[in-house]
């Protein structure tokens, strides 16, 4: 029943996806030049306070690109993520995201760059007395945009997670599968530039990680910069079928570009 | 936080779905209603007794400015003489607007409620009254009481001052404490308002944390809780002022020599003080909350 919903949901809502995908490419392409970096780490470190986590980091990804990163539980996974969407400062080293130095924005600047970076967490959290519907529109309600153009997104956006029908439930009615839609549906109602996902797959069924996995796939598709943290080996093959991604292990501290034998 | 237009007008306008962020909180907003409510009545009484020791002062100090008496107390042949050496001494003393004796059918009435209007004054050692007006602070008592001394051996000055002085300085005390009370007063809900919006901000750091991924401002999200707490001190202050001017108003009205006590309540323009504490009130919530807000969030980060 499950691999019929997926079905349905994936081939059902294509056409739908390819309208978002139209408007969110364009705004893509006036925001990000080709060739450049939307996240760049150079030589970074950071600590926790204790001795160092990561050492001597040097990542970059390109506008579109997909990668995976993986790496044993406690590696510094979650971290790392932190780091490139400005909620960690690196203890050495530059990060720079979309060409700017992290280190020289304001709170407000970061406030700002949120909106660019879609994140689903590792433990997702919502503001639980707001329906589903309200939550995926959060972005859009503190940037002040809910009753502009982009809110007739929501519909849209709502069915191309297959949650049309829980749209008025409450975060603490939704199973762990839906938790994860729901996050990853208001990760991209900004139109972000990049998705950072957290173990996305983290605490749901085979089958729902791979229509997670098809959704993240066609968000790269329409252009977007795709970074999953996982230890799902199985996610990463599947991933692998479908598009061009590029595997990052964290071990030892250090990020080295995994082998093809994954 | 900082205070722009835009953070003004999303005060007053608010925006439906910016305002739901926050999520409910029941309890905390019916005492954060109560307490504020309670505090207006109480401020709208320091307020009024304020204003009623300020206005007694300032009538009790206008008419003891304003005039001042000499008695001439002299033997029946002398008195004419030293009446017109003190009004002589008088025409020369700064600060005397105007003076004159009061003739015998003046004083005959002023001596009437006690001895009848029969007296014959004339045979009686009655001292002479003189009556003085004065211009205001130039005019000099002591100066006076001095000259006169040496020129009038048989005058008196009285100058009401004397018993008069402690009372207006009474009153002026009452006033400044009632501003002082109500100062309190507006201090005690700054911290209540603080104490609230710590605990809000503490409850809903996970709320913070949720905002702050998708990309809220921390402008934004203290907003969200100033403009609840500046309403909710705006709602209750406005039915505790509403109360207290109630309270006020049936109060025993004065009567036409009012006393203190018949003299409490707002006059004239006075009506605007109570009137701009809910005002005032809300103001002070949203400081208060504004700096809770950006002092939680700091630490949140
Ligand atoms: N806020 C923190 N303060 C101190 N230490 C922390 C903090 N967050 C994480 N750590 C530590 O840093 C290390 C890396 O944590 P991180 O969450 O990045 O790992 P991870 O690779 O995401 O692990 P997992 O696969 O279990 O999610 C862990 O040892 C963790 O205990
Ligand atoms: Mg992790």
């Amino acid at each position: 029943m499950l691999c019929g919903l997926v079905r349905k949901v994936i081939f059902a809502t294509r056409p739908v996806c390819y309208s978002i995908e139209s408007r969110m490419m364009l705004r893509h392409n006036r925001r990000v030049g080709a060739g450049a970096r939307v996240i760049e780490l150079e030589n970074v470190a950071y600590s926790y306070g204790g001795g160092e986590l990561l050492s001597d980091i040097s990542v970059k990804l390109a506008p579109g690109s997909f990668h995976f990163l993986t790496g044993p539980s406690g590696a510094g996974k979650t971290t790392l993520l932190k780091l490139c969407y400005g909620a960690l400062l690196p203890s050495a080293g530059y990060i720079r995201l979309f060409q700017t130095d992290v280190r020289s924005l304001e709170r407000d600047d970061i406030a700002q760059l949120r909106r660019r970076i879609g994140v689903v967490h590792q433990n997702v959290q919502f503001l639980d007395h707001l329906s589903v519907t309200d939550n995926v529109a959060l972005p859009l309600t503190v940037s002040g945009r809910h009753n502009g153009a982009a809110g007739s997104d929501l519909p849209e956006l709502m069915n191309w997670v297959g949650l049309t029908n829980r749209a008025d439930a409450f975060p603490p009615e939704l199973s762990g599968g839906e938790r994860q839609r729901v996050a990853l549906a208001r990760a991209v109602i900004m139109s972000p530039d990049i998705v950072l996902a957290d173990e996305p797959t983290g605490n749901i069924d085979w089958e729902m990680s791979q229509r997670l996995l098809t959704l993240l796939v066609e968000l790269n598709r329409m252009g977007k910069t795709v970074l999953i943290a996982t230890h799902d080996l199985g996610l990463i093959r599947a991933a692998k079928a479908q598009v061009q991604a590029r595997v990052l292990r964290i071990s030892n501290r250090r990020v080295q570009l995994a082998g093809a034998d994954l | 936080m900082k205070f722009n237009l835009a953070t003004l007008r999303g005060l007053i306008a608010g925006d439906q779905y910016a305002a739901r962020v926050v999520p409910p909180s029941g309890f905390t907003a019916q005492l954060t209603l109560f307490a504020s409510g309670a505090m207006a009545f109480l401020a709208v009484f320091a307020l009024a007794l304020s204003l009623a020791s300020g206005r007694l002062a300032q009538r009790w100090g206008d008419e003891l400015a304003g005039t001042a008496t000499i008695r001439i107390v002299a033997p029946q042949d002398q008195r004419a003489e030293q009446t017109a050496a003190a009004l002589n001494v008088l025409e020369t003393t700064p600060g005397v607007a105007s003076a004159r004796a009061l003739t015998d059918a003046e004083q005959q009435a002023l001596l009437a409620p006690w001895f009848g209007s029969d007296l014959p004054l004339d045979t009686l050692p009655v001292p002479r009254l003189i009556e003085i007006f004065t211009t205001g602070q130039s005019f000099d008592a002591t100066g006076l009481r001095l000259r006169l001394a040496a020129e009038v051996p048989g005058a008196v000055l009285d100058d009401h001052g004397r018993w008069r002085a402690p009372l207006v300085a009474a009153a002026q005390r009452l006033r400044f404490l009632g501003w002082l009370a109500a100062g309190l007063i507006l201090a005690a809900v700054a911290s209540m308002v603080t104490l609230a919006a710590n605990a809000a901000l503490a409850a809903n750091a996970q709320v913070v944390a949720v905002l702050r991924l998708v990309g809220a401002t921390d402008s934004y999200i203290a907003q969200a809780f100033v403009r609840r707490f500046t309403w909710r001190a705006l709602v209750g202050s406005t039915v505790g002022v509403a109360l207290g001017i109630a309270a006020v108003w049936v109060l025993p009205a004065g009567s036409d020599a009012p006393s203190f006590l018949t003299g409490i309540g707002f006059e004239g323009v006075g009506w605007l003080v109570p009137l701009a504490l809910p005002l005032v009130c809300a103001l002070v919530a949203l400081a208060a909350t504004a700096v809770a807000a950006d002092r939680a969030l700091k630490e949140l980060s």
